[in-house]
């Protein structure tokens, strides 16, 4: 814990205690209904339209936004922040209307930018700070909550130096936190794994799913990549050329599929043949492996196979509920 | 003072690193470190605009920045400090009834220190900002363009006026030490301090202006130097032109062009002061009316120019 000390004691009252998870924490309003409403929200820059007639529910938790480089993903971020007016159309973000509560929405509202923010000459502390005053905190707050979140990120003792010196996943880091010392509501998360390795990525990844789910912050994050949105989001709205293409929760988007995957030591085309004879959907894969899908079109299916495997004395290597790919979104879209 | 109970009474000193946990580890392993939410005040515009404005008051100064930033300013402070020191203490000593240099001329003499610091101070206050991007975190919290460029422009303007008005006041304490007349000596100091002000504000729009088209690093010094020196030589070139020609009330505008000239003359013509240029020194009201009217302009067109610089340039 950092030397500061709260503000004033009724401030430190209300906050809940450092030692238990913080899952749904006193003092900030349950989070109720959607986080963010785009209705019909359109954006032309000329004779180029970044976003059209985007009409999208986003929950509280976390929302990844997904679409290829120029899909219209920070021209959205910019309406949401009330930055940028929209063309038609309107956005309401934490119940806020974009277009006219631009300072209210910023006040409870964090952005991490997706390009290079933060200048070298200051440490990551003094920088810190100086932006969550920028945010409205006093003094006192700003330095309190600045150490506090710069532990969060994960940056100890490096913080005193400048932030110069420091390698891309540092940065990032840093970024993070200037968008976390006011305490938002809702983050905004520009491509935050950009340019981090494997590792990096996974930190994080894993940081912005304790935001989502353990702070208590809601998270809108971008990324060009399903996959690793697929890990951390609660919900995946998919946009291309500024359209709206797909707008799910991630659990019905990976829920169980109808599909039984099945694997046998050996005779894998006898047993098909059997399973065939017997009318089941059964679907191999071209390989020649062991491997095939089986539709569980009955209750009975599953039965069926175990009988076939017994009578015809092969190995059963496994026998799997298949689930459903986020990355299937894409394939269904391309469609 | 050993407590019965096992050593790790609080939260460790260094909580798990976030992430080095496999997908498997449970929330429950990491309790100790919960996100705490702010709950205190969250103040207005006013608030944020005051802190940026007392950062870039600041950070003119090379507070709260590496040691190499602190060199120059105070470097320059100093040769700013030093002639009204000495011409203090030779009042003081040699029991003079006169200030060898008036409150006003000062300004004009030490023209190079003044426009050295507004050429590394007007950089660091937005080519920084401009050069790294740092632009979308102000923008992104509640505040707008105006505000940024108001508390910047304010915090570099009262910089300068304090790094001009410094030397006066020195000079104005030694002269009372020295026993000159104390109503002579206030309101020579007094005049010099609205002579400093106009000149801070003038100096701070243009110099703004300057660097906030020139974002890259020295850039903006040099053309900041450049321009304000070159103005000067110009502004010269077209007096001496025109006392040479004989229109030596039109020699006398040609000071109009250059921010330190038209101070002076502006200087001359409300207070009545001696010109730093006596050969061109303001004597006619029309002229004077004149360099109000430049100055007004200058700081309208700058100013109008840094806004449309913002409005264009700091993007999201």
């Amino acid at each position: 814990m950092p030397p500061d000390t709260p503000p004033t004691s009724a401030a430190a009252a209300t906050l809940p205690d450092v030692t238990s998870p913080t899952t749904a924490p006193a003092g900030v309003p349950a989070p109720s209904g959607p986080s963010i409403v785009t209705s019909r929200v359109t954006k032309t820059f000329g004779h180029v339209t970044a976003l059209s007639d985007l009409s999208v529910e986003m929950p509280t938790g976390v929302v990844g936004l997904v679409g290829a480089n120029g899909a219209g993903k920070s021209t959205l971020i910019k309406i949401l922040l009330g930055l940028l007016p929209p063309t038609s159309g309107s956005a309401r973000i934490l119940g806020l209307d974009a277009a006219t509560d631009g300072l209210a929405i910023r006040q409870v509202v964090g952005y991490m930018p997706e390009s290079d923010c933060l200048p070298p000459d200051v440490s990551a502390t003094e920088f810190v700070v100086h932006l969550a005053r920028m945010s409205g905190l006093p003094s006192a707050a700003a330095r309190e909550r600045a150490a506090d979140t710069l532990r969060h990120v994960g940056l100890y003792e490096e913080r005193y130096r400048p932030i110069g010196g420091y390698s891309t996943g540092m940065k990032q880091r840093v970024k993070l936190a200037q968008a976390l010392v006011h305490d938002p509501r809702l983050v905004l998360l520009d491509e935050p794994t950009n340019g981090l390795d494997p590792a990096g990525r996974d930190d994080m990844l894993e940081l912005i799913r304790r935001i989502g789910h353990e702070f208590g912050i809601s998270v809108l994050v971008t990324s060009h990549l399903l996959g690793e949105l697929e890990r951390i989001a609660d919900h995946v709205v998919v946009i291309e050329g500024g359209v709206l293409q797909r707008s799910t929760s991630t659990a019905e988007a990976t829920a169980l599929s109808g599909v039984v995957l099945v694997e046998v030591t050996e005779r894998a085309d006898e047993v098909v043949a059997r399973l065939r004879a017997a009318g089941a959907q059964v679907e191999t894969a071209d390989d020649g492996g062991g491997l095939f899908s089986v539709a569980l079109t009955d209750e009975e299916v599953t039965g069926a196979i175990q009988a076939t495997v017994a009578d015809l004395g092969v190995g059963l290597i496994r026998m799997q509920r298949r689930r459903h790919h986020l990355t299937e979104l894409f394939r269904e879209v391309a469609r | 003072m050993s407590a019965p109970t096992p050593p790790p009474a609080g939260p460790p000193a260094v909580p798990p690193a976030p992430g080095t946990g496999s997908p498997e580890r449970r929330a429950d392993v990491i309790h100790d470190i919960g996100f705490r939410h702010y709950a205190g005040e969250r103040f207005g515009r006013g608030w944020i605009v005051r802190s940026l404005l007392v950062d870039t008051v600041r950070g003119v100064f090379g507070i709260g920045r590496p040691a190499r930033t602190k060199v120059m300013p105070w470097v320059l402070v100093g040769i700013l400090l030093l002639p009204p020191a000495i011409i203090a203490l030779s009042v003081l000593l040699t029991g003079g009834n006169e200030l060898p240099m008036s409150y006003t001329e000062f300004l004009g003499q030490f023209q190079l220190p003044l426009t050295l610091f507004v050429a590394g101070a007007a950089p660091y206050a937005v080519s920084r900002d401009l050069r790294h991007g740092v632009m979308p975190l102000y923008l992104s919290r509640p505040m707008v363009r105006t505000d940024y460029v108001l508390a910047r422009l304010g915090g570099l303007v009262i910089a300068l006026f304090a790094v001009m008005a410094l030397p006066q006041t020195l000079l104005m304490v030694g002269a009372l030490l020295a026993e000159l007349p104390v109503g002579d000596q206030l309101v020579g100091w007094a005049g010099g301090l609205l002579a400093s002000a106009l000149l801070a504000l003038l100096l701070g729009v243009v110099g703004l202006a300057i660097a906030a088209f020139t974002p890259r690093r020295g850039l903006g010094v040099a053309a900041i130097v450049t321009i304000l020196l070159v103005v000067t030589g110009v502004s010269f070139a077209l007096s001496g032109i025109a006392l040479d020609q004989g229109a030596d009330e039109l020699a006398v505008l040609g000071g109009a062009i250059d921010p330190y000239r038209l101070v002076d003359g502006l200087a001359v013509w409300i207070l009545g002061v001696d010109s730093t240029i006596p050969e061109f020194a303001v004597t006619q009201a029309w002229q004077g009316g004149l360099f109000a009217l430049t100055y007004i302009a200058a700081i309208a067109a700058f100013g109008g120019l840094l806004m449309l610089r913002y409005r264009k340039a700091a993007r999201l």
